[in-house]
C-alpha cells in the first residue's frame, strides 16, 4: 500500500472570531485535527492607555483606567486610587471604604455572571447566556442608580468615592442578591450534571500547578489548579481583613474546575456584601482635602489587588507634578494568554475554545 | 395585517383568496429592514453593551436582528468598540467580504472619532469612516442599549426609504 503524504497547515483563529472574546489572534499549526503549535498574536486593541495617562491629571486618569478592563471597571478605578493614596499617604473615610468593598464585590459577581454566560455560549449552550445576563442586569441597575453609568463608572475616586449611595440602594441591593442566590441553583442545574457539558470540560485543558506558578497565573485560574492564593487574604487591602469569607479551591485544574470555582466565588462575594451592608457606618464618603489640581509628593509604588481575573497591579511613579510620570498596569489576562500555548497543544480546536473561554481572558487587559 | 396596511399595497379580495399588488422596491426594502443580521464584531467596551442588548432584558431579536459569526451571512456591521491602526485593515477586509446590500453602524465614541483617545493616542484610528462608509452613528461611551436600538430603528427607516438601485451607486 502506498503511504499517504501528509503535511501540517496553518489556521488563523481571529482576530474577528466570536469566541476569542475581543480581538485575540491565534495562529494554529494543525496536523489533521490536532493542534501542534499555538502562537498568540496580540496588540489588536492596543490603545496606548498607559501613554495617554501620562498626559492626564490624576483625576482624569480614572476614566482612562475604566477602559483598561471594562468588565470590572470598579477594580481598575480602585487600584489606581489606592496607588495614588499610598503615595500621598492619604486617609480615606470609613464609609467610603465600605462602599468600595460593596462595589468591588458587586462588580466581581457581574463579571462572573458574564463569564458563566459567555463560556457556555462558546462551548455551545445558548440558554445559560440569557440566564446569566438577566441577573447581571440587576447589578448593573444598582450601579446605574449610584453613578449613572452602566459600564464605565468613574465612581471610585482618589480619597473616597464620588458620591454617597442613593436612598433605597441597600434594600434594592439585598433583594438583588436574594434573587441571584435563588437563581444559583438554576445555573448549577443547567450545567453541572449536563453530560454534554461534562464531556466538553471534565479533564480538558489541565493546567498543572507548577506550570501555573511558573508563568505567574493568578486569580481563579490559579485557585482551580490547587493553590490557595488570594490577594484579599494574602495581602489584604482596603478592609478585607474585617470580613469573614472563604477562598474556594479546586484541585484538578481542568476547564470544569475553572468554571465551577467562579460559581463558588459568587457565593463568597455575596457573603462579603451582606457583611459590608450590615456594618456600613455613617459619615463622609470623600476626603475633603483632595482638590481637582491634586499633587501627590514624589514617590513610586506597586499596588496590586485581586480582581475577578487575577492580580491587577499598577506601578505608579510620581514626580510631584500634576500628572503621573509613568503608569504601568499589570493585567492577569496577559499571563493567561502567554500560558495558552504551553498546555493547549495536542488537542482539538473545539477544546481550545473551551480552554480559552474558561481562562476568562479579556483582551484590553492584555493590550491596554 | 398591521404590516400590510403600512405598505404601498393594493389588495383585492375574491372568494377563496385574494391578490396583493405592490412595488418590488417596497417588498424588498421591507424584507431588508426587518431581517438585519449583524456581524458579531465587538472589539472593546461597547461589545459588552451589545451583548446586553442581545440578551434577555433588551432582546434584540424583536427588531429582527440576530448575530452572525461570519461576514458572508451578515447584512450589517455593528462596529462596537475601538478600531486600532492594526485592526483597521481587518475591518476593511470584513466589509469587503460582505454581500451587498450592506450597512454599517458605528457604535460608540471610539468609532465616531476616537472618543477618549482622540487627542493623544498614537494607535487609535480616529473614526471608522476613514475606512468604510458609515450609515448610522450612535454616540456614547458606551451607548446605552436603548440608544443602540434607537439607532437600529433609524437604520431600518433609512432602508425603507432607499430606491432600488441606490446601493449600487455607493
Amino acid at each position: 500500500m502506498r503511504e499517504l503524504r501528509t503535511e501540517e497547515f496553518i489556521v488563523n483563529m481571529g482576530p474577528q472570531h466570536p469566541s476569542t472574546h475581543g480581538v485575540c489572534r491565534l495562529v494554529l499549526t494543525m496536523d489533521g485535527e490536532k493542534i501542534v503549535k499555538i502562537e498568540p498574536v496580540i496588540g489588536y486593541l492596543h490603545r496606548a492607555i498607559e501613554k495617554v495617562m501620562e498626559n492626564r491629571t490624576y483625576s482624569q486618569c480614572i476614566p482612562m483606567m475604566d477602559r483598561v478592563e471594562y468588565v470590572t471597571s470598579m477594580s481598575c478605578e480602585y487600584v489606581f486610587s489606592l496607588a495614588t493614596e499610598r503615595i500621598a499617604e492619604m486617609e480615606v473615610p470609613e464609609r467610603a471604604k465600605y462602599l468600595r468593598v460593596i462595589m468591588l464585590e458587586l462588580n466581581r459577581i457581574a463579571s462572573h455572571l458574564l463569564f458563566y454566560g459567555v463560556t457556555a455560549m462558546d462551548i455551545g449552550a445558548l440558554t445559560p447566556f440569557l440566564y446569566g445576563m438577566r441577573e447581571r442586569e440587576l447589578i448593573i441597575d444598582l450601579f446605574e442608580m449610584t453613578c449613572g453609568q452602566r459600564l464605565t463608572y468613574n465612581y471610585i475616586r482618589i480619597g473616597g468615592v464620588s458620591k454617597d449611595i442613593p436612598k433605597g440602594f441597600e434594600q434594592k441591593c439585598r433583594s438583588a442578591l436574594k434573587v441571584i442566590a435563588e437563581k444559583m441553583s438554576d445555573y448549577e442545574g443547567l450545567l453541572n450534571e449536563n453530560p454534554i457539558w461534562l464531556k466538553r470540560t471534565k479533564g480538558v485543558g489541565i493546567l498543572p500547578k507548577e506550570l501555573a506558578i511558573a508563568y505567574g497565573v493568578s486569580g481563579p485560574n490559579l485557585r482551580a489548579s490547587g493553590v490557595q492564593y488570594d490577594l484579599r487574604r494574602n495581602d489584604p487591602y482596603c478592609i478585607y481583613d474585617k470580613f469573614d469569607f472563604d477562598i474556594p479551591v479546586r484541585y484538578n485544574g481542568d476547564c470544569f474546575d475553572r468554571y465551577i470555582l467562579r460559581l463558588d466565588e459568587i457565593k463568597q462575594s455575596m457573603r462579603i456584601i451582606y457583611q459590608a451592608l450590615d456594618g456600613l457606618p455613617e459619615g463622609d464618603v470623600k476626603n475633603k482635602k483632595v482638590k481637582l489640581t491634586f499633587k501627590p509628593p514624589a514617590g513610586e509604588t506597586y499596588t496590586r489587588i485581586e480582581n475577578s481575573r487575577g492580580e491587577l497591579g499598577v506601578y505608579l511613579i510620581s514626580d510631584g507634578g500634576k500628572k503621573p510620570l509613568r503608569v504601568k498596569t499589570r493585567g492577569a489576562s496577559f499571563n493567561h494568554v502567554q500560558i495558552l500555548p504551553h498546555f493547549s497543544t495536542n488537542m482539538l480546536i473545539a477544546d481550545l475554545v473551551a480552554n480559552f473561554a474558561t481562562l476568562d481572558i479579556i483582551m484590553p487587559e492584555v493590550d491596554r | 395585517m398591521g404590516i400590510i396596511k403600512k405598505l404601498p399595497i393594493y389588495s383585492e379580495k375574491f372568494p377563496g383568496g385574494g391578490i396583493v399588488t405592490t412595488s418590488l422596491e417596497a417588498a424588498l426594502n421591507q424584507g431588508r429592514a426587518k431581517s438585519l443580521w449583524y456581524l458579531l464584531f465587538g472589539t472593546a467596551c461597547c461589545a459588552i453593551e451589545l451583548m446586553c442588548t442581545g440578551a434577555s432584558r433588551y432582546d434584540f431579536d424583536r427588531l429582527g436582528m440576530i448575530f452572525r459569526a461570519t461576514p458572508r451571512q451578515a447584512d450589517l456591521i455593528l462596529c462596537a468598540g475601538t478600531i486600532t491602526k492594526k485592526m483597521a485593515p481587518r475591518l476593511r477586509r470584513l466589509y469587503d467580504q460582505m454581500a451587498e446590500p450592506r450597512y454599517v453602524i458605528a457604535m460608540g465614541g471610539c468609532t465616531i472619532n476616537g472618543g477618549p483617545f482622540y487627542y493623544d493616542s498614537y494607535s487609535v484610528e480616529k473614526g471608522i469612516d476613514h475606512i468604510i462608509p458609515v450609515d448610522i452613528y450612535i454616540p456614547g461611551c458606551p451607548p446605552r442599549p436603548e440608544s443602540l436600538m434607537e439607532g437600529c430603528i433609524h437604520l431600518q427607516e433609512k432602508i425603507k426609504k432607499q430606491k432600488l438601485l441606490d446601493w449600487q451607486e455607493k
